[in-house]
């Protein structure tokens, strides 16, 4: 269902409906007037590529995952016999499997700097024996955590009389570790002195090991550490299963999962003199089924795609995309708002979805002319973005995503909204949501204002404009910069949005 | 609860550990496995520790790892290999986990155990457990799966090799790529317990459908294998079915495919004969050696040697020599230091003339080369030069080069030539050695560096052992002990170090007539560092020389330092004088 054969299916029919967007599921829900800690507010979100789990990070470090709970019931082929029996009326549930402390704040001696342990990114790994792997980034470190049911032990019969052992408290414990391990490091007092009869002594038998129940145990299994100058902004997956990479502002470095102490550099950006420096890396991606293919964006709103096959050392480009902007139009904040925050790949692994200070992109990987698509997020800001540099808002790093059939995207604003558009031919979708219980209060304003598509001769080329004076709504209020939401993630297989509003995580399906 | 009675007790505790909350404690229980199952006996090893083994798959990774390997080797523990059976079923859960570390440790255990299995057994539990792993319903226990097939395959009736063949067919084809991966890495294992009919038709085919793996790595794989692949074909089915696959490869997108071949045509060289050596794979290997990525050069210019020996003289210097020629040129380093390791092997190959005519200058330009690693592998390689084109064609390029690299300002260069001038030595001989790299050797003594002047001293040792100490005392000795009134004390140090280590390489004789007396000498010293070295020094020099100079000379030095206000220098002297004492009493 999300090839591209389901698009052009939908295309020769006319523009998919728009979606009706319903609030499903919030997790920590602030009360009126309640203060949100610091380290509270929700930095990452990630679905795993079945859609049953959901991770987020957060600035105090910690990973919390979720489960999907509206599918447990029939295990096995769930997904055959959902379709069958539940047609509509089943949205993805979620519920709270468990946490972990990912990072923990660091200091640097030799740069005399503080590692933050804001977790920046999430990317799950491919799961194998029930358990569930994923790797978390912060600044500078990233890890490699499995998580997984473990039998709670209960070791009973032993040889050694541990009812004296447990009588006597932990000091009889320890005394027989000790005098067992020097039993071993010894280890002629077993080997040279004994015969073994043939039948084995009858009087030895194994711990009886009795556990029924079982517990979620989170294990940091590699730490992939010192390969980074500057802070981390990215870790991706590769479709092969094998390596991932992580980039920082000016390098992007190669991993193989299973090596935590060699990297390979295969971007390096940097200029030989940090004077020259003009443009820094923002964000990267893997392909989502070309191995040898990555993409990554920069702070001057061009995304490089890369070969990897072509040169070990991936300094030059395969493709170039990027939009020429009108000279006319050009201002002091033109380079600032021009900075790519987040970029996608679609399913398909054609279409790359770019966000940057004022816009949504989607660019074909075929067509590296201009953008296919352009959907203005922030349009109503143009006039503020002298307000949005005095207070650093317009540094904001809003992340964007693609729904799983690649028809519909969507980004974070600022007072907690967040917006979703049609992507397929001829759509004028465009909706405006708040993250709270009744996303669409908003929607009387947005709707009233109808969405206009600017469609180009060709027909390739349309930009779809939306409400754009959101800023100044009718009463009179202006957007809440103190309020953002920067993290959103779509479903990989269904209509469902999760995104953080501070340190609330609210899902929504249509 | 039941007691053990005493001398039980330490096997008591090794089977509780088994369990305990220690990972070094359980790491080390099952490390004593075989013990453990001593004690219980073969048939209650059966039926009691390898359930219980089996069950205890949630452990740690290196718990895991340890009881994989133990199990490889459990037969006798069990029974004898009537009764190897038993130990599949923990293995096989081994082969699941996520760890790929365990899961390939499980593999070589299984194999192990398998190859011992009786006929009958092999097919009744050994190729069950290798249906279900291929069957597994996570890639982890597909992966194992194909490692395991060259094991189960040979001892198979037909229809059920038939369905083998047809199961590992679809592992090439698995959606995960680890799976494919394992697949093609094993193929050629595989491969060699196929019959040759289905070796042409059913491997053949799976090995074309991996080298068109749209995942690089797959394909990497796959041309890993091919040479072990190519030598189980007749030679004309290799040329006919391998080759063109290679031949394609080598121009591969992908510069990791290309670097894969770059290493692997040799072998497969020795596959497929003479004729299509020349008319297909020396076209593509001049072609890697040409490659626009510097890493597949790198890795084609270090077969350069070994491809040279497989072809005739007159077309490596017609096809390969001018490519040597370009590298020696290449614009990366790691290229020329490449082809600097192995160019020198060419020589022989080429004969006197050509290496003159043609590789001289070459090699020339590479030991004038501005990346010290370059020089340094050349003249690592030193001895087969020499045999070739002699050393008084060399010594002229040779000597600049080596001065060069004794004063590069990157310290470990220094250490990297200074590590071969004993080499040098012996290829130079005394005469050439004393004229132009004696002065080297002293320079070193005083370099800025302590690792320097440590190596330096050893090296004294080395050439004083490489030319006898007649000529240590006219070339080494006199420059050496000049340093005493050095006015830097980490020299003076760094002269107490070299005496130590020549001192035994020389004898008693000279010991106590020139080196000591410049020991003894230095405790007068006004450094504490140096005054506890000597008492060091002293203390190495006791079993050189004689018992009365010790008793003459070292004793009395000693007690005098023993009584130095300094902690350190009174510790060392006690030290010394100690073991005067032990040496005495054991006399």
């Amino acid at each position: 269902m999300s090839n591209g054969g389901a698009k052009a299916a939908v295309a020769s029919v006319g523009a998919p409906q728009p979606l009706d967007w319903k609030f499903s599921q919030v997790f920590g829900e602030r009360t009126a007037g309640e203060e949100v800690q610091e380290v509270d507010i929700i930095s990452a979100i990630e679905f795993d590529g079945t859609g049953d789990h959901l991770a987020t990070g957060d600035r105090g470090g910690r990973v919390v995952l979720f489960e999907r709970t509206d599918t447990r019931d029939y295990a096995g082929h769930w997904r055959d016999l959902e379709k069958m029996d539940y047609p509509m009326n089943r949205h993805p549930e979620f519920r709270y499997k468990t946490e972990f402390q990912s990072h923990e704040p660091e200091f640097d001696y030799l740069k005399s700097l503080e590692i933050e342990e804001k977790i920046n990114k999430i990317r799950w790994c491919q799961s194998a024996n029930g358990a569930l792997f994923l790797l978390s980034t912060n600044d500078k470190t990233i890890k490699f955590w499995k998580v997984q049911e473990k039998k709670v032990k209960k070791v009973c019969d032993m040889n050694v009389d541990s009812s004296k052992a447990m009588g006597n408290g932990p000091i009889v414990d320890s005394s027989i570790s000790t005098s067992s391990k020097q039993f071993i490091e010894n280890g002629g007092c077993i080997r040279n002195d004994f015969s073994f009869p043939t039948g084995g002594f009858p009087s030895l038998h194994l711990p009886v090991v009795t556990s029924l129940e079982t517990n979620l145990m989170a294990r940091c299994r590699r730490i992939y550490a010192h390969a980074h100058d500057y802070h981390i902004n990215s870790i991706s997956n590769n479709s092969d299963g094998e390596t991932f990479i992580s980039a920082d502002d000016l390098r992007i470095n190669l991993w193989n999962l299973e090596i935590s102490n060699q990297s390979f550099n295969i971007v390096d950006v940097k200029p030989a003199n940090m004077e020259d420096l003009t443009e820094v890396i923002t964000s990267a991606e893997f392909h989502p089924k070309h191995c040898n293919m990555l993409a990554y964006s920069s702070s001057k709103g061009s995304i490089r795609l890369i070969d990897m096959r072509q040169s070990a050392l991936c300094d030059t480009h395969s493709k170039l995309f990027e939009e020429q902007d009108d000279p006319g139009t050009r201002s002091f904040f033109t380079e600032i708002i021009a900075s790519i925050s987040d970029i996608k790949f679609a399913k398909d692994g054609r279409h790359i979805l770019s966000r940057d200070y004022m816009t949504l992109k989607l660019w074909d990987i075929n067509m590296d002319s201009g953008p296919v698509a352009t959907f203005q997020v922030h349009e109503h800001l143009r006039p503020k973005l002298c307000d949005l540099y005095e207070n650093d808002s317009i540094f904001d790093k809003f992340e964007c995503c693609l729904s799983g059939d690649g028809l519909r995207v969507a980004t974070g604003s600022y007072s907690n909204l967040f917006r979703v558009f049609g992507c397929s031919e001829g759509s004028t979708e465009a909706t405006t949501l708040e993250a709270s219980k009744n996303p669409t209060r908003r929607q009387g304003q947005t709707s009233s204002r109808p969405c206009r598509s600017l469609g180009s001769l060709s027909g390739v080329v349309r930009r779809v404009k939306g409400a754009n004076n959101l800023g100044v709504d009718a009463n009179g209020n202006t957007s809440d910069f103190t309020t953002k939401l920067l993290h959103l993630a779509w479903h990989p297989t269904e209509n469902s949005i999760a995104c953080a509003a501070s340190n609330s995580l609210y899902m929504y399906y249509a | 609860m039941s007691t053990v009675e005493a001398p039980l007790y330490p096997i008591a505790v090794l089977i509780d550990e088994l369990k305990n909350d220690d990972i070094q404690l359980r790491l080390n229980s099952i490390r004593r496995l075989s013990t453990i199952a001593r004690a219980l006996g073969e048939e209650r090893t059966r039926s009691e520790l390898i359930p219980f083994l089996s069950e205890n798959n949630d452990d740690d990774d290196e718990v895991l790892l340890a009881m994989a390997e133990e199990l490889g080797v459990f037969i006798p523990y069990v029974g004898g290999v009537e009764h190897a059976h038993v130990l599949l079923t923990p293995l096989e859960t081994l082969c699941t986990v996520e760890e790929t570390c365990v899961r390939d440790k499980a593999v070589e255990s299984l194999c192990k155990i398998g190859s011992q299995m009786r006929e009958n057994d092999l097919i009744e539990w050994f190729t069950p457990l290798v249906k279900r792993l291929a069957a597994g319903e996570w890639f982890t226990a597909r992966v194992s799966a194909c490692g395991l097939f060259h094991i189960a395959y040979p001892s198979a009736p037909e229809t059920l090799k038939t369905e083998l063949r047809s199961i590992y067919g679809q592992l090439c084809q698995d959606d995960m790529p680890m799976v494919r991966r394992s697949a093609a890495s094993n193929l050629w294992k595989f491969a060699g317990t196929v019959e040759s009919a289905h070796l042409k038709a059913d491997i053949m085919q799976m090995f074309e459908d991996l080298t068109q793996d749209d995942q690089d790595t797959v394909r990497l794989l796959a041309v890993e294998g091919c040479a072990a692949l190519g030598k189980l074909l007749e030679p004309q089915d290799c040329a006919a079915r391998i080759l063109p696959v290679i031949v394609t490869f080598s121009q591969d997108k992908s510069w990791r495919v290309r670097y894969m071949v770059a290493n692997q045509l040799y072998e497969l060289c020795e596959a497929v004969g003479p004729e299509p050596i020349r008319t297909d794979l020396l076209p593509a290997y001049v072609r890697l050696l040409r490659d626009n990525e510097a890493e597949v050069r790198i890795a084609a210019a270090g077969k350069v040697t070994k491809f040279c020996q497989i072809l005739s003289p007159e077309l490596a210097i017609q096809h390969i020599l001018p490519c040597v020629k370009e590298l020696s040129l290449d614009s990366s380093q790691h290229v020329r230091a490449a082809l600097a390791s192995v160019v020198m092997g060419m020589a022989p190959v080429l004969g006197k003339d050509a290496t003159i005519e043609q590789l001289l200058p070459i090699f020339l330009s590479l030991l004038k080369d501005e990346f010290p690693d370059v020089r340094l592998n050349i003249i690592s390689k030193l001895d087969q030069v020499n045999q070739v084109i002699g050393i008084d064609l060399l010594s002229q390029s040779l000597l600049p080069a080596i001065v060069e690299l004794a004063e590069d300002r990157h310290w470990r260069v220094r250490l990297a030539i200074i590590e071969y001038i004993p080499l040098l030595a012996n290829q130079l001989g005394v005469g050439f050695f004393d004229d132009k790299l004696g002065g080297l050797c002293m320079q070193w003594l005083q370099d800025k560096v302590y690792s320097i002047r440590d190596a330096a001293a050893n090296n004294l040792k080395r050439l004083a052992e490489e030319f006898g100490p007649d000529w240590a005392m006219q070339h080494i000795i006199p420059q050496v002990l000049e340093i005493a009134n050095d006015s830097h004390y980490l020299h003076r140090m760094t002269l107490l170090r070299a005496i130590s280590l020549i001192g035994p390489v020389l004898g008693s004789e000279i010991t106590c007539s020139k080196l000591l007396p410049v020991v003894v000498n230095a405790s007068k010293d006004r450094v504490p560092n140096i005054k506890f070295n000597v008492a060091k020094v002293l203390q190495s020099l006791i079993s050189v020389v004689d018992q009365s100079v010790v008793e003459k000379t070292i004793r009395p030095c000693l007690v005098e330092l023993s009584e130095d206000p300094d902690v350190d220098v009174r510790y060392f002297a006690v030290q010394g004088l100690q073991s005067i004492d032990q040496v005495t009493m054991s006399s």
